[in-house]
């Protein structure tokens, strides 16, 4: 069936796709809240959330009722159009991560075979920057829109931030680029799970250290949380902000949160790749599913990693943030990536 | 400089060796004592279900005695409320007429008997003043109430319970450990 030369199937299978992926990631996302404060509680000894439903399981579903039935307030001074594209923006740029990130391998029904991937395009880890880029807007523009110095601060803080750390991370991420070759995200997944390849983990430890401080930093998560410092900035760039509008935000970091979890698994742990077991002898739909779980693994160990971290060290001061990106982590990932160039050109001979 | 006492410490300016200025070791180590705060027993009481047990000297409610036969010991002698440095308490006497010997020990009685709650500091003066064995701290304590008012507890409130007739609701009153 084709109209206007277009695979209308195709299209469906990708909207379906699409639906999928962004109300998973909701779904996860709103969990992940959940899971935070249970790690939180646990890592404190106590035992966290266990009131709504059984262990507490329903009270991400409270805390999204709370949220919704609080008072939508929008400050008189505020600019009332970029107040609301503010949180819009930070929720929309999570999002449109998980475009590119290979979930799976294809599986096969009746009789079509649908990639889990929603766009194969061969600049991907671009695009990912590209719009993790974008999310420093709606940091900016939230904060500037409530017209509040504390929000106001605590967005130069997150712009500046991020501006810092991203030039890290693409540092880091070149040395993974001249490995692979490709800037499709599939083809580096593809590469890493060939029988007999490594991980790119083996080749790039001092790379996914650095990939790694910089997502969390990326991400605003604690140790580098200082757009949401609660002791300086009274709560930071959402100060203003309440009702959905404020859980729009919290959303975003979550959803952050696992889409970074998901490009580091990408980049360097495989992607779904599970260790030791060559996936072409297994039929192609069984293959995919173990691929999706071993991707959703990952992602989990990742996000607790994120969650210990937060829970364990205080926060940096603005100078000790910038003296740590510009002063170390660009050095450091500016010679992981001569070093890399130069094993390359070594065993070209 | 003397120093006052020899407890003081000189803090250490050295600059940090190289280990230390990698962060990430020490990081690590941090990681490993929260990780393993995951297998350490929580103290927590889950408060409605549970409850703490108060010590045996623990001071809360009042409540007012009976004596074995069931009847009121207190004589409104009014002690207690002297004693009181907080000055909660308030009573009044009434004495006790023909027939009604079984209600009361002796032939004074406190008719109205009031503690403020929200005044009343449980030092526990009142229970040391009382030459009746009448007054005695109990290990409960009172309860979130919505009103002023509703902390000034009279006699109702305070009379322990007849323990030959209700002594569930005796024991209750008085509180679980000393039994």
């Amino acid at each position: 069936m084709t109209l206007l030369a277009l695979d209308w199937i195709l299209m469906l299978e990708k909207l379906i796709l699409i639906a999928i992926i962004v109300f998973a990631s909701l779904g996860i996302a709103l969990y992940t809240t959940f899971s935070e404060r249970k790690v939180a509680a646990v890592l404190q000894d106590r035992p966290g959330p266990n009131r709504a439903g059984p262990m507490g399981l329903l009270q991400p579903l409270a805390d999204g009722l709370k949220l919704i039935m609080k008072e939508e307030i929008i400050p008189n001074s505020a600019s009332k159009g970029l107040f609301i594209l503010g949180p819009a923006m930070a929720m929309t740029a999570a999002l449109m991560t998980c475009a590119v990130i290979p979930w799976s391998s294809s599986v096969e029904l009746f009789g079509r075979k649908i990639d889990l991937q929603i766009a194969d395009i061969n600049i991907g880890i671009l695009y990912v920057f590209g719009v993790v880029s974008m999310g420093v807007y709606g940091i900016m523009i939230g904060g500037w829109a409530s017209n509040n110095k504390f929000s106001l601060m605590a967005a130069l803080r997150g712009a500046s931030q991020a501006i810092s750390y991203e030039l890290a991370m693409g540092l880091a991420l070149i040395a993974v680029l001249m490995i692979s070759g490709s800037l499709s995200l599939k083809t580096i997944v593809d590469q890493q799970m060939a029988p007999g390849a490594w991980w790119n983990i083996v080749y790039q430890p001092l790379g996914f250290i650095l990939f790694f401080i910089c997502a969390m930093a990326e991400c605003n998560r604690t140790p580098f949380d200082l757009p949401e410092a609660e002791n300086e900035l009274n709560m930071g760039y959402h100060q203003e902000y309440s009702s959905m509008k404020l859980g729009f935000y919290l959303f975003a970091e979550y959803v952050n949160m696992i889409m970074s979890s998901a490009v580091m698994a990408s980049l360097y742990f495989g992607g779904y790749d599970v260790p030791f077991l060559d996936e072409s002898t297994l039929a192609p739909n069984i293959a995919a599913i173990i691929g999706v779980l071993s991707l959703l693994t990952k992602i989990v160990i990742f996000l607790f990693l994120f969650m210990w971290i937060r829970w364990t060290i205080p926060r940096f001061r603005y100078d000790q943030l910038m003296n740590l990106g510009w002063k170390s982590l660009i050095p450091l990932a500016l010679v992981n990536m001569l070093a890399t160039g130069a094993v390359i050109l070594w065993q070209q001979g | 400089m003397q120093a006052l006492t020899n407890r003081a410490k000189e803090v250490s300016r050295e600059p940090m060796t190289f280990m230390e200025r990698l962060y990430l070791p020490n990081i690590v180590k941090g990681m490993a004592i929260t990780f393993s705060h995951i297998f350490k027993k929580q103290p927590t009481i889950q408060y409605p279900e549970q409850k703490r047990e108060f010590s045996p000297v623990f001071r809360g409610l009042h409540v007012l005695n009976r004596d074995a036969e069931g009847r009121e010991n207190c004589t409104a002698c009014g002690l207690c409320a002297v004693a009181c440095p907080a000055e909660a308490i308030t009573m009044e006497a009434a004495e006790r007429m023909p027939g009604e010997e079984h209600l009361y020990r002796e032939e004074k009685y406190a008719a109205k008997y009031e503690i403020n709650m929200l005044r009343c500091i449980f030092c526990g003066l009142c229970e040391e003043a009382c030459p009746k064995d009448a007054i005695y701290l109990s290990e409960t304590f009172a309860p979130a109430n919505f009103t002023r008012k509703g902390f000034i507890y009279g006699k109702d409130d305070l009379l322990i319970p007849d323990k030959n007739k209700a002594p569930e609701e005796y024991a209750a009153a008085r509180g679980a450990a000393r039994g």
